[in-house]
């Protein structure tokens, strides 16, 4: 089909409606289409605080190269109906060349929605959905949605078999109402089509929160003891059969203080051990952090993060757990922290974490958030990358076996339970070499430096942080921001401006001589973050001397950080 | 019976060769004994009551030790010592190499064994004094133990040993009774600590 | 520790550690130690196939005192530690042991779910009314009217009673033992640890500093009238009117232990990656 418009490298549209709409469901259609036709995507999604029938929005990106970050503006929203759907206006910013299709017998669309200069096209979604039997609106609106974007209609219609598998005649009705939605799409003198999918690589259509839990056990947890609490329940929900699978188990705690200590009693039972939580559920685990620490017990936490403080915005993403993960334990205890930097990195960011904990015999908080761990997106298949080293087991019978032995990497074989001759108990009480409780300040300061020093005892290699580009400007940033970051550069170039792209993965321990040589020749740096405080600036200035002229662009959650808002920071920074 | 190694008694006492021959045949008519089942169940738990004496002796000891109750730790070592010549005594005379698995039910009715001192008894603060109340309470009570034997309806080779038990037993408790009678009375205001207790975690 | 005795059983001495317990001369929990090593040797376990997990009191020192493998963890979450140990490694024998204030108060919730959950553990409550670590705060089974300075005029509160809790939620079986008898409590031991599911005993061990008047104890209990009952119904009737000195096994039930079955075929890693391929 021929349609009005540019050809473009990435699109977005949105789906709308509220209860029983059946707006996700045919959200996921279309991102299974675009992926089935070769292209790379994400989508969001939003809704209201109601548990059923509730407003809510599918927000999708498709593109001919893999997108890690939402574009600026929506060319579609497609609406099945208006009920509360306004509420979502700040998260669907429409382009003034942008299309409002909604059901004229749902009433006019949102005057907010018309602001930004976008046409309203009235199409009969329920309508045309009556007339085929068992017709949904949502699955026109889909079949529309796709014939705008061009969407091959093969591609629609495999999607739909693939989430219809019962078949029989509500397949054959959903498929009859995409093909009449792809009618009206034709009828429309508007188009948004994608230019030609890519040629074929190896790709996944996969979760953040999947990803995570795919990572941690391809870095060989076995034992997870979970509570649910939003945005990490599908981490967790999704290990439950999984680790099954793959011979591990389990367990659902009654509180996080609870899950918490299970990995830890499981882990120094010799059992490599994760869980995963959110921003008010780490805050409940920190003590047992800490006792992880002094004891030397590794672990992995993953914190999906929220928009915070406090019970937050449970649905919504935000940078401001760094200074809780990395400052959050009482006393002195140095710890891992690390931060995938896409949905596809928190695979290699989680199972490096796992192997990193092993071999440090420390607990590792993996900062991820509900950005990336509610987002579905169609990304290259990530690398298989092995890490070398595993935890350290001391071997039965050692005469005078010391458990926290004063060794010069700092790491201590461990007794495994269960092995002969080599009892000792672990500890959050300070100890000597044996273990045992001491209060003598040369225990404890041998100690301390024991467990800062054992976090310098490896090179940490190229993974500490992904680094891009040249040039004497650069944006430092994390997590979620990067993939705005990096296509705001992209943008730039055009303007003639290039730059560096820093992103940190490993936060902790901080690694000021890598950071050093990553700025070599970088004058002035651009700091992006989601934190409405500058928690990352503020974490730069203090474990870094920066050879350069640094400033901040920084905003809150719950709001995506978007190109756009980096590019024009870029311009503006590298003209003053 | 061997002498041991202690002050010195005053009980009148038959010559040294006397002694020795007699002591000869009671090893000798024991040997023989020891094979009947009874007599050797006997022993069995009379080493434990013994040995558990020993082993408890030595915990308070260390316990004393830990709370710098220097003077009463020694005394509980003595203590411990001497249980254990009594144990080491019995092991010798059934010609046992190592220590016997323990019996399947005890004797004594009660869940300690009568010669052990219960730990509940103890304070950080006590005094020679206390102890030896205590050590005299379990020579008491062992003794009682014997005598109760001699008059059940045990084999008499049993009854025969537990008379000698019992009597050595009593020796027992004339020792501390005449050792009580040297140390020191506590003055009241013994457990008297000025300085409050302290947290350690 | 140096090389164990060979296949032959060992003594209860050889369970416990050369380090010296701090606790008070006088304190019931030195008779608890006694009983755990009395009741390993009659198990014929060996220490290091034996973990004993504790939180934070006088109580939970225990751990370092014996020769197995321990685990000092942090105020309250013994029994949670111990659910996961246990879990990730069912060939252990794990014993969870702490104080009132440990158990019932910062730990009331864990405890309420470990009876629940039925692991296959045994929890040893060391009894003695009041928070000793911390230098004589009423815990949750200590009388309403015991005076105190954190609690003048005493708490006013009812005592938690934690055999009921325990059965309540679900506890497999439910022993009181007192420290005043050593081999009885030996005894009990065995009998939990022998026994399939959460085994609980609480054992009153008089605290000799803060609650001097616990010596008086020795002569209250009396064994538990009644042989111990596998009827949740029979049994609670009995411990809601029990005097708090019965000693004895007062609930022994036939719930099926907690542990996650693990694939006895388990599947490559690789092989969970089919769900994302495209």
């Amino acid at each position: 089909m021929t349609h009005p418009g540019k050809e473009r490298s990435s699109v977005s549209v949105a789906l709308a409606g509220s209860g029983g709409a059946g707006v996700m469901t045919a959200g996921n259609m279309l991102l299974e289409a675009a992926a089935q036709a070769g292209y790379y995507g994400l989508m969001t999604r939003s809704s209201g605080p109601q548990i059923r029938g509730g407003e809510a929005a599918a927000m999708l990106r498709i593109s001919t190269v893999p997108c890690d970050s939402v574009d600026d503006r929506y060319q579609v929203l497609a609406a099945v109906d208006w009920g509360n759907v306004a509420r979502f206006a700040a998260e669907l910013p429409l382009e003034a060349a942008g299309l409002v299709v909604g059901d004229p017998a749902q009433g006019e669309p949102p005057e907010v929605f018309l602001k930004s200069g976008a046409r309203y096209a009235p199409v009969t979604l329920k309508a045309i959905a009556k007339k085929i039997p068992g017709g949904w609106p949502n699955m026109v609106a889909l079949g529309l949605l796709g014939g705008l974007i061009g969407l091959p209609a093969a591609a629609l219609r495999a999607a739909v078999e693939k989430s219809m598998k019962k078949g029989g005649d509500a397949l054959a009705a959903s498929l009859a109402a995409v093909r009449a939605g792809a009618e009206e799409a034709a009828k429309l003198d508007v188009g948004y089509p994608l230019a030609p999918a890519p040629a074929r690589s190896s790709r996944w259509l996969v979760t953040g929160n999947q990803a995570a839990g795919y990572g941690a056990i391809r870095g060989g947890v076995r034992f997870v003891a979970a509570y649910p609490i939003t945005p990490a329940t599908e981490l967790l929900e999704w290990m439950a059969p999984a680790l099954e699978r793959v011979g591990g188990t389990l367990v659902q705690a009654e509180d996080e203080l609870a899950s918490i200590n299970m990995i830890l009693g499981a882990s120094y039972g010799g059992v490599p051990s994760l869980t995963a939580t959110s921003g008010p559920g780490l805050s409940l685990m920190i003590e047992a952090l800490g006792l992880g620490v002094a004891a030397e017990i590794p672990i992995v936490v993953v914190d999906v993060m929220r928009t915070g403080p406090s019970t937050g915005i449970a649905t919504k993403t935000e940078q401001a757990d760094l200074n809780i993960a990395m400052y959050g334990l009482h006393g002195d205890a140095p710890h891992l922290v690390l931060a995938p930097n896409s949905v596809a990195d928190c695979l290699l960011t989680t199972q490096w974490a796992a192997h990193l904990a092993e071999s440090l015999q420390v607990p590792a908080i993996v900062l991820s958030d509900q950005f990336f761990g509610q987002a579905r997106a169609v990304v290259e298949r990530p690398a298989d990358i092995s890490f070398a080293g595993a935890r350290q087991r001391a071997e039965p019978n050692v005469a005078d076996y010391k458990r926290y032995a004063l060794t010069p990497s700092g790491v201590s074989p461990m007794a495994i339970p269960g092995t002969a001759g080599i009892t000792y108990t672990a500890d959050g009480l300070e100890h000597g070499e044996r273990g045992t409780p001491s209060s003598s300040a040369a225990d404890h300061l041998a100690q301390m430096e024991k467990r800062a020093r054992k976090l310098d005892s490896i090179d940490y290699g190229e993974h500490w942080a992904q680094i891009e580009g040249e040039g004497e400007l650069a944006v430092i940033t994390w997590g979620s921001c990067t993939g705005a970051v990096r296509e705001a550069f992209d943008r730039a170039k055009g303007d003639g401006v290039s730059g560096r792209l820093l992103s940190l993965r490993l936060m902790s321990p901080p690694q000021p001589e890598k950071l050093r040589r990553a700025l070599k020749g970088v004058k002035r740096a651009l700091v992006v973050e989601q934190s409405f405080s500058g928690q990352f600036m503020r974490y730069l200035r203090a474990e870094y001397d920066l050879p350069c002229e640094l400033t901040s662009f920084r905003k809150p959650g719950p709001l995506p950080v978007r190109p756009d808002d980096i590019h024009r920071k870029i311009l503006e920074w590298s003209r003053a | 019976m061997k002498s041991r190694k202690k002050p010195a008694r005053k009980a009148a006492r038959p010559a040294p060769r006397k002694r020795i021959a007699r002591a000869a045949a009671k090893r000798a008519a024991r040997a023989v004994a020891a094979r009947s089942g009874a007599y050797a169940d006997f022993m069995v738990q009379a080493y434990a009551m013994e040995n558990d004496a020993r082993d408890r002796y030595t915990e308070f000891a260390d316990q004393m030790e830990v709370h710098n109750n220097t003077e009463v730790a020694q005394l509980f070592r003595k203590l411990a010592r001497i249980e254990g010549l009594h144990a080491d005594k019995i092991m010798k005379e059934m010609g046992w190499r190592k220590p016997p698995p323990a019996a399947e039910a005890w004797m004594w009715r009660q869940s300690e064994a009568p010669e052990s001192v219960p730990s509940g008894e103890l304070h950080y603060l006590m005094q020679p004094y206390h102890a030896l109340e205590l050590a005299l309470q379990s020579e008491q009570r062992a003794a009682s133990f014997f005598s109760g034997i001699t008059r059940s309806t045990a084999p008499a080779d049993v009854k025969r040993i537990a008379r000698e038990m019992a009597a050595e037993e009593r020796d027992h408790v004339r020792l501390i009774q005449d050792w009580l009678k040297k140390v020191e009375k506590p003055r009241a205001g013994w457990d008297v600590d000025l300085d409050p207790p302290t947290y350690s975690e | 520790m140096n090389a164990p005795a060979p296949a032959a059983s060992l003594k209860p001495q050889q369970f416990k550690s050369d380090v010296k317990p701090v606790w008070c001369p006088g304190c019931g929990d030195y008779t608890v130690l006694s009983s755990i090593t009395k009741s390993l040797a009659a198990l014929e376990l060996r220490p290091e196939n034996v973990a004993v997990v504790s939180g934070i009191g006088c109580s939970s020192r225990i751990p370092a005192y014996t020769t197995c493998y321990g685990f000092h963890g942090v105020h309250g979450r013994a029994l949670a530690a111990a659910t996961g140990l246990k879990v990730a490694r069912p060939d252990l024998t794990v014993i969870a042991a702490g104080g009132d204030g440990d158990g019932y108060s910062i730990g009331g919730n864990h405890f309420l779910h470990a009876c629940r959950r039925n692991v296959d553990l045994t929890y040893i409550v060391m009894d003695n009314r009041v928070y000793g670590m911390t230098k004589g705060q009423p815990s949750p089974t200590t009388e309403p009217d015991w005076d105190s300075k954190l609690s003048p005029h005493g708490t006013g509160l009812r005592e938690f009673h934690p055999l009921v809790i325990a059965l309540a939620s679900g506890a497999n079986f439910i022993a009181r033992a007192t420290s005043s008898d050593p081999n009885g409590t030996a005894d009990l031991i065995t009998q939990a640890v022998r026994h399939p599911g959460f085994s609980f005993i609480e054992v009153l061990s008089p605290c000799v500093t803060f609650r001097p008047e616990q010596r008086s104890w020795k002569d209250m209990v009396h064994p538990a009238p009644v042989d111990p009952t596998d009827d949740p119904a029979r049994a609670a009737r009995r411990l809601m009117t029990d005097d708090g000195f019965n000693i004895g096994v007062l609930f022994a039930g036939h719930r099926k232990p907690y542990q996650p079955v693990k694939s006895t075929s388990p599947k490559s890693v690789a092989e969970l990656e089919a769900e994302f391929v495209l």
